[in-house]
Order: structure tokens, then C-alpha cells, then sequence
């Protein structure tokens, strides 16, 4: 049974697209079949990240006003087997984009295109376009950096996560709410100046999925159009696996939260 | 100078928790005004038109909210008449 999960926050610049690409293409390699869909018309950006950018033909909005196949606007991923893309328009408004045609879409990955993990990369904002990305969602990944404007925007969404999604219409059991928290400095919170994921599951009362640290390595990867998933060695790509691993029911404790002690060896070599 | 910085330190409160200080506080009324019933604006004009008719009250001077206490849902009014009327 095919599952469709929104990557949302309100706040923008938090790391929705950074963890869309690397959640969707942690899926992927564990072997299921997933499309990831940028919802943000006009600016989007996926592409950009995922480094397919020179591919896009036909994209999202296209296909819901019938002006191409799904087939024709999936984009198939160059590292990872069974991982498509599916881009936003550049050149429309949002306006583009309605709830029967994403509706439509969705519906047709499921059901005929077989995926088994359809991911919706939500625009920041809560106006059309973040309303439909999390509009037909079973599960949300509430992106969150641990800093006030980014945590009380994440609970406006949690608000319209839970009252205006299809499953809440319907009266349908609720949308399964992960929190992700990104950015995370340990050492900043150790000296009182950072808000502590203690704190922000607290604040929005949300089950924690997993905390990012704060790490170069996603400046790079993006710089190279690869999901930073696919770092080797580099502790984000790990946070992200552990994700990933979270997500599908492994049990994986906890990392990234504590001030790393450093050995005497790594004082002294390492960095 | 060290010693006395931490000291002072000590008691100024730590920004995170003001931060979480300011967002439990500030969550707490946005929640409620996101699940107050559709009619409460409309209600709130009404009731202050008929105040209106007999004494001059300020716009703001009224406060109005559903609450939820002991599996009631409580509507609280909340008027400061002004001084001589």
C-alpha cells in the first residue's frame, strides 16, 4: 500500500528540499519505489538539489493540466534505482496547481505507477501550494530548526495539518506527524543559547523522528546537485539514514543530541 | 574577571530559555484563537452593538473566548466599563 508524506514547516530556508531529497533517496535505496514531488511552482528547486536539472522536459504542472503524461514527467533518478522525480513549473504561478488535478496525479502514482513512497516537497508559507502538498498526506515531516520563528511557524502548520488535510475532512484517522529537527548545535545548547530538542517536542508535542546537526557537508552536496544522504562518512548523511531507518519501523537510537567528547587521539589528529 | 563573569552569569537568565519561555506563552494563545468557533467575531459585534445602546464602552475593552474547563466549554465575556457612566 502506497504511502504519500509531505515535507513541511512553514518557515522557509529550514530544509525542506535538503530533506526531501535525501529522505526520498534514503527510501529508494532501501529498495521501494518512490516519487518525490516539488510543489513549489515558480521556484523550484528539487531539481537543483537532486542534480536533474538539465533534464526537466515536462513537470508537475503540466501533468495536471493534462499538457504531458505522468511518464513523460517523471525524471528517473541517475544514482538511485526506482527514485523519480517529478519538478514544479518554473514559468506558472501557483494557481496552476489544483486540488482535483493533484488529486488526479496522486492517485495515478498510486494506483497505476505503483509507488510505493510518494514524497511532496511543500513550498514555505501556508498559501495554495503548502495546502496541497500536505492536503492528501497520510504522514508529515515537520522540518524544524531549533530557533523561535521556525518552531512557532511549525506549530501554524501543524494547526492546518490537522484541520485541513483530506483526512481530516473526511474524518479519517489523523495525519502521522514527525518531527525533524535540522541545524542542531549540541554545543550551543549545552551553553543555554540553543533551544533543546527536549524543548521543541515539547513546544509542538511531536514524536522526534531524528535531529540533523548543523553540517557543511549540505552546502556541498548541494553545491553538486547530490542528496547529501549520499556523503560518505559525513554525519548528516548518517542522521539521515537513521531517519530513513526510523521511519520504516527499525529501532535506531538517538544521535547528534549530545557535545561529542573527544578522545585524546582525536585532540590531537583528528578534526 | 573570568570567576565573576561566571558568577554573574549565573543569573542572567539563559536565551534559550527565554526563547522557550516567550513560545510557550506565545503557542498557548495562538492554539486557542486557531480553535475558537467561526462565529465568535460576528458574536463579539453583536454583544458590544447592544452594550453600546446603553453605555459608551471602548472597542477594545471587550474580551471574548470559549474555554474548555471540566469537560464544559465555558464562554467568558470580559468587560471594564469605564470610570463615570
Amino acid at each position: 500500500m502506497s504511502r504519500v508524506i509531505v515535507v513541511t514547516s512553514g518557515k522557509g530556508g529550514v530544509g525542506k528540499t535538503t530533506t526531501s531529497a535525501s529522505f526520498s533517496t534514503g527510501l529508494a535505496l532501501k529498495g521501494y519505489k518512490v516519487a518525490v514531488i516539488d510543489f513549489d511552482v515558480g521556484l523550484r528547486n528539487l531539481d537543483l538539489i537532486m542534480g536533474c536539472e538539465r533534464r526537466v522536459v515536462y513537470d508537475f504542472v503540466n501533468v495536471v493540466q493534462g499538457e504531458a503524461k505522468l511518464q513523460q514527467a517523471l525524471i528517473k533518478d541517475k544514482r538511485v534505482d526506482n527514485l523519480y522525480i517529478l519538478a514544479a513549473s518554473q514559468t506558472r504561478d501557483k494557481d496552476a496547481l489544483t486540488q482535483e488535478g493533484v488529486g488526479r496525479v496522486i492517485e495515478e502514482l498510486k494506483e497505476e505507477a505503483g509507488f510505493d513512497y510518494i514524497v511532496c516537497d511543500s513550498p514555505a508559507g501556508i498559501e495554495k501550494g503548502a495546502q496541497l502538498a500536505l492536503y492528501f498526506a497520510d504522514e508529515a515531516l515537520i522540518v524544524t530548526n531549533p530557533e523561535v520563528s521556525s518552531v512557532r511557524d511549525s506549530d501554524r502548520i501543524l494547526g492546518i495539518l490537522q484541520a485541513k488535510s483530506k483526512r481530516s475532512e473526511n474524518g479519517e484517522s489523523a495525519i502521522v506527524e514527525h518531527l525533524v529537527l535540522t541545524r542542531y548545535n549540541p554545543a550551543r545548547v549545552e551553553a543555554g543559547e540553543m533551544l533543546s530538542v527536549e524543548d521543541v517536542i515539547d513546544l509542538l508535542n511531536v514524536k522526534l523522528l531524528g535531529v540533523t546537526p548543523e553540517s557543511q557537508d549540505v552546502l556541498n552536496a548541494s553545491n553538486a546537485g547530490s542528496p547529501v544522504i549520499m556523503e560518505a562518512n559525513s554525519l548528516a548523511a548518517q542522521a539521515y539514514t537513521d531517519i530513513v531507518n526510523r521511519f520504516l519501523g527499525e529501532e535506531v537510537e538517538q544521535r547528534f543530541i549530545n557535545v561529542e567528547k573527544k578522545g585524546l587521539f582525536s585532540k590531537l589528529f583528528g578534526k | 574577571m573570568a570567576l565573576l563573569d561566571y558568577l554573574l552569569g549565573q543569573r542572567k537568565k539563559k536565551s534559550a530559555n527565554l526563547a522557550k519561555d516567550r513560545l510557550q506563552i506565545l503557542l498557548a494563545h495562538e492554539r486557542s484563537d486557531r480553535n475558537a468557533p467561526d462565529y465568535l467575531p460576528q458574536l463579539r459585534e453583536e454583544i458590544l452593538a447592544v452594550i453600546a445602546k446603553y453605555v459608551e464602552i471602548d472597542q477594545d475593552k471587550l474580551q471574548i473566548s470559549v474555554d474548555e474547563a471540566n469537560g464544559f466549554e465555558v464562554l467568558e465575556l470580559n468587560l471594564v466599563l469605564p470610570e463615570n457612566h
